[in-house]
Order: structure tokens, then C-alpha cells, then sequence
């Protein structure tokens, strides 16, 4: 291999800059849309919040389910352990700083992820898909049986997490919890592109097209596919940490099924297999229910469904995988 | 020398077919080996059953002198043991260089990590360029697989076989649908390899299998027919029979 070889093959490579500037462009584009939402909407930061909190699940289940093709309708049970971690330490065991909070959150998430992956992972297709609908409903019914723990059905109430950093209380307006629920949806955001890049997210998405290829290659796709699960679940449990923090309660509504099934509906409307997907779903999605839920109560399900329907059939891509589509397609005519 | 690869007594059968019926065979290091025989002969299975894809009936498989017949695909790959496919599997949205470089990463140990990209390490893209280069894949290494020739495929399906640094390497026809003026360079790739390496290669081709083999194994209905030197292999009486009788009779393997 001659040093004149090496520069060529490099040289060559598909823009390494262009990478790094999309992901500058991204985190911009995180934070230039947190700015717009406050000064569009300071009446409405809790939404705002929510939001973010919803993008973190989102985007975790994106890894296992766009990078690496598991199919699941329970992911909600990562983001609920994390919020359930969260609220309990706080609750039941007295800490209430919200990092340590956070980490709990992470961890709970974390060993959900474990757990879930352990189940979810022995089956492919329909049965997987079925197995994850069952655990959700275990992992539901189980919050929901320790109301001692949990509060039940009344919810975890009296989550009073101290102030950020010891100087940032979390005030009535919500605009610590905005303003922390930002800063932790870019660095995920960040830590995720890096991943998703490294020669582990190369490895997730030749087991997502041919696991027995992989295989023939003395990787393992069993233990890859875990690991992602552990690191969704400690994005998962950090959007349900940053859930419990600015709310204040941990409901069952955040182990649910219609959670996880709305989950996969935005990540499907976003576009699979992308973090901007993700992201663009979560966002779309949660402005339109908030929209038209107000507009008309009764019929927001069936309006969500049809935008749901002409997506998937008019852009499977997604809305994001689309648009990108385009915009690089019309970026190549015109240069 | 002692053998690196054997087989003893592998028997396996579909539905009361024994399509891999007793076949025993040891290779040494170094060893360049064709294993020919009609369609349907039970070669491609025989592969599948040795590298653990398939479960046999009964028998053995050892590399190095260890059984490996309870350790699973995974293990006898991370022991030396690599195969190439007959239909070309390959990763249809990734680049030629992802292959190889996944291949080197997994090979290293490497595969799970999360940070960095395979572009930004100098010593996987050098064994990158110099692998394809030698498949002539170069000019293609950052283009999609869905944009690559079929036979380009062929070629990256041997690239990431051989990236993974094998001890025992069997090719489940490499150059089929390599067109003609390319298989050179699949010659060239095989010539090039390791000394100490065991190669078994299936092939249709015979200019190749006689260039390339110093030893002959045919399979037919099963069963081993004929195990012995190239020279030989076109003048035993079964073999003509079960196979070779075309290619005998036309002077081809002189
Ligand atoms: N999974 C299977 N189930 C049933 N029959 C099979 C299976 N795999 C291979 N066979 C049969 O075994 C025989 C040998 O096939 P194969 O090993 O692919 O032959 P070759 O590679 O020599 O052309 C064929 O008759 C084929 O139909
Ligand atoms: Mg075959």
C-alpha cells in the first residue's frame, strides 16, 4: 500500500466534512427551533417540554427499530421504567437532585432495555412484534399493581426535585425544565450521530439487512442488537427522567401501549432509520394532536390516521426522508 | 503435516435424501483444494454443514485438531474458518469499502465500538484500498452495492471473505457470474493468498480448477467419487462417468 494509494482512497471518500457540517447543521437546527418555540410559545413551555421528553423516546426507538429493524409496539416500556426510576428515587429514597435523578432515570431505562431486548430479541417479525405488545402490558400492569411504589393508577405524585446545579429552581413557567430538557436532547442528539456512524452502528445496519451475512462474518448479531437495546433504553429512560423532573408526576399513561404504539406512528411519519426523522415525526406529530385535539376533540384520532395513511403511501420515506430526498436530488440538478 | 481442517463421517439427509452421505476429509495448511461435481451434487450443503449454517445428522468437524461440531457459526469463524457464498450476500445499502472495513473492524475485535469512523483510520483504510484494489474494486469503494455490477459483487463477496484473514477459506464458487475477463483477478486474489492457508474452492470452471488446484476432490449423489491430483481426476473411470466425461473426451483439462 503506497502513501500516494492511502491519500487517493481518502480523498475519494464521500465528504467527511460535509458529515461533521450536518451534524453542526443539526444541532443548530435543535437549538435555532428550542429559541423559536420560546419566544413563539413562553405560555406553552410545558408542551414544549413534553415534546422534547417524547423525542428522546422517539429517537430510541428509532435505533432498534430504523438501524436495526426490531419490531416493537412496547417501547414505551424503556421511557416508563426511566420515569418510574426518577420519580422512585426521589419519592421513596430522598434524591431529588435532578441529575442523580437523571441517572436513575438512565439506569432504570437501561435495565428495562435489558430486559425488554432479553424477551424481544429471541423472536423476528409478527411473533416479536406480538411478544412486545405482550411486555408492555407486564410491564403496565405491574406499575400498576405496585401502587405502593408507583401510586398506581393515581400516579407518582410529590416528585420535588431541588434546583439544577443547586442554583436553577425549576419554576412555575417550566423554564429550567425547558431549558435542561434542550440541552439534553442535544447532547443525546450528539452522542447519537457519533454512534450511529462508528463501526457498531456499521455493524447494526448489516445485521438490520443480513443478520446470517454478519454471522458468516464471526460477529454476533444477538449480543450487537442487546447492546443497542441498553443504550435505547438509556435514551428512552433519559427522555422518562426529564418527563418526571418538569412534571412533577410519573403516570401509568407513560407505560402504556398507546404511548409505544404513538411512538412508532411519529417515527414512521418522521422517516425510520434517521435521527432528523425522528426528531421531525416527534415534532410534527405532537403540534398536530395539540392542534387539532383543541379544534376537535372527536376527530383528531381519524385526522392523525389519514395524515398517517397519505405519509405511508404518498412518502414512505417519511416526511424528513422525503423532503431530504428532494432537496439533495434538486441540489444535484442545479449545481 | 497435521490437518488445520477435517471432516469425518459428516452425514446429513433431507427427508430421506442423504444429500451429504459419509464424507470424510482432512486438509493441511497450504492446501489448494477443488471440490467439483454435478448440480446437486451436495456441495454447497457440505459447506453449510462444516461452517455450522446447517446442523449435520451425525459426524465431526475439526479445525486444528479441535472439535468444533458444538461450537456455532460465530466460533468457527472466529477460529479460521470462512466461507463465501454461492448467491452473492451482501449489504445492498452499504458501500464495497464499508464490507471490507467491517470485516477488518470485526477481525480486530473492533466492530463494536462507538465512536470514530472507519474512514478516520488510516491502517483499516489502507488493508480497504489494497483489498479492493486487488479485486479491482477501487474506483467502486464508495459507491452503493445496489449500483455495482453483479460480478463486481462476486468479487466483494471474495473481498470480505478474505479480509477476515481465514485459516481455512472455502469459496462456494466464486467466479460464477464473474464475467470472463474478470476472473483473472480472482485468480490473481487466490495466487496471492497466504501460503499457510487451506483452500477449498468449489468450481464449475475448469481452466480454473485446473490452474488453481493441487488437489481434487469430486462429490457425486453424496458421496466422495474421486480425492487424489488433478492429473488424475480426468482419467478415473467414475469420475467420467458421474461428471467429467465432456470435459475429458474434449482434451480440456490436458
Ligand atoms: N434445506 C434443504 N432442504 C431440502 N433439500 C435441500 C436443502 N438444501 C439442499 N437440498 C437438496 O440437496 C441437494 C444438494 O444441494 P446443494 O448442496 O445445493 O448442491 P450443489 O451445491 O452441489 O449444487 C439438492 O438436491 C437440493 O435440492
Ligand atoms: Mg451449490
Amino acid at each position: 500500500m503506497t502513501m500516494a494509494a492511502m491519500n487517493d482512497a481518502m480523498t475519494s471518500a464521500p465528504g467527511k466534512g460535509r458529515k461533521l457540517g450536518r451534524d453542526l447543521a443539526g444541532l443548530a437546527a435543535i437549538l435555532a427551533l428550542a429559541v423559536l418555540g420560546y419566544f413563539l410559545f413562553p405560555n406553552n413551555l410545558a408542551l414544549l417540554t413534553r415534546i422534547t421528553a417524547i423525542a428522546l423516546l422517539v429517537l430510541s426507538l428509532d435505533l432498534v427499530t430504523g438501524y436495526c429493524g426490531v419490531a416493537t409496539l412496547g417501547h414505551a416500556a424503556l421511557f416508563g421504567s426511566g420515569a418510574y426510576a426518577a420519580g422512585i428515587a426521589a419519592v421513596h429514597f430522598g434524591i431529588t437532585d435532578p441529575l442523580l435523578m437523571l441517572a436513575c432515570g438512565i439506569l432504570g431505562g437501561s435495565l428495562a432495555g435489558l430486559v425488554c431486548g432479553v424477551v424481544i430479541l429471541r423472536a423476528h417479525g409478527l411473533p416479536q412484534l406480538v411478544l412486545s405488545i405482550a411486555l408492555i402490558h407486564l410491564f403496565h400492569e405491574f406499575a400498576n399493581k405496585a401502587s405502593s411504589w408507583t401510586g398506581g393508577s393515581d400516579g407518582l405524585a410529590g416528585i420535588a426535585p431541588d434546583p439544577l446545579l443547586g442554583h436553577f429552581e425549576f419554576d412555575l413557567w417550566g423554564r429550567t425544565a425547558y431549558v435542561f430538557g434542550i440541552v439534553l436532547l442535544a447532547v443525546v442528539f450528539t452522542i447519537l450521530r457519533l454512534i450511529v456512524r462508528s463501526p457498531f452502528g456499521m455493524l447494526c445496519r448489516g445485521i438490520k439487512e443480513d443478520p446470517i451475512r454478519i454471522r458468516a462474518m464471526g460477529a454476533s448479531p444477538k449480543l450487537a442488537l442487546m447492546k443497542m437495546y441498553v443504550i435505547s433504553g438509556a435514551v428512552a429512560g433519559t427522555g422518562g427522567a426529564l418527563n418526571a423532573i418538569s412534571t412533577q408526576v410519573v403516570g401509568l399513561d407513560s407505560l402504556s401501549f398507546t404511548l409505544s404504539a404513538e411512538s412508532l406512528v411519529m417515527l414512521v411519519l418522521g422517516g425510520t432509520g434517521s435521527l432528523f426523522g425522528a426528531l421531525t415525526g416527534t415534532i410534527v406529530f405532537m403540534f398536530f394532536e395539540d392542534l387539532v385535539s383543541a379544534a376537535n376533540p372527536f376527530h383528531w384520532l381519524t385526522m392523525v390516521g389519514a395524515l398517517l395513511i397519505a405519509v405511508v403511501l404518498f412518502a414512505p420515506k417519511g416526511l424528513y426522508g422525503t423532503v431530504a430526498g428532494l432537496v439533495s436530488r434538486w441540489w444535484g440538478t442545479f449545481r | 503435516m497435521s490437518a488445520i481442517f477435517e471432516v469425518r463421517n459428516l452425514k446429513r439427509s433431507f427427508g430421506g435424501l442423504a444429500v451429504t452421505n459419509d464424507i470424510s476429509l482432512a486438509m493441511a495448511p497450504g492446501d489448494r483444494v477443488a471440490l467439483i461435481g454435478p448440480n446437486g451434487a451436495g456441495k454447497t450443503t457440505f459447506v453449510n454443514l462444516v461452517t455450522g449454517n446447517l446442523a449435520p445428522d451425525s459426524g465431526d468437524v475439526l479445525i486444528g485438531g479441535d472439535s468444533v461440531t458444538r461450537i456455532d457459526a460465530i466460533g468457527r469463524v472466529r477460529r479460521g474458518l470462512v466461507r463465501s457464498f454461492q448467491v452473492t450476500r451482501l449489504f445492498q445499502e452499504m458501500t464495497p469499502a464499508e464490507h471490507v472495513a467491517l470485516a477488518v473492524l470485526q477481525r480486530d475485535g473492533r466492530s463494536g465500538r462507538l465512536f470514530g469512523h472507519f474512514l478516520a483510520m488510516p491502517e483499516v483504510m489502507a488493508e480497504v484500498a489494497e483489498l479492493l484494489g486487488k479485486l479491482g474494486l477501487r474506483e467502486l469503494m464508495h459507491r452503493r452495492v445496489s449500483e455495482i455490477a453483479y460480478g463486481q459483487q462476486r468479487l466483494l463477496e471474495i473481498a470480505v471473505a478474505l479480509a477476515l484473514k481465514p485459516k481455512v477459506l472455502l469459496l462456494d464458487e466464486p467466479a460464477a457470474g464473474v464475467p470472463q475477463s474478470d476472473t483473472g483477478r480472482i485468480e490473481q486474489a487466490l495466487a496471492d493468498l497466504p501460503a499457510d492457508l487451506a483452500v477449498l474452492m468449489i468450481e464449475h470452471d475448469m481452466d480454473l480448477v485446473f490452474r488453481f488446484a493441487r488437489r481434487v476432490i469430486v462429490l457425486a449423489a453424496g458421496t466422495i467419487i474421486f480425492d487424489g491430483s488433478p492429473s488424475e481426476v480426468t482419467k478415473n473411470p467414475r469420475v467420467r462417468e458421474a461428471y467429467l466425461g465432456s470435459y475429458a473426451n474434449a482434451g480440456h483439462a490436458a
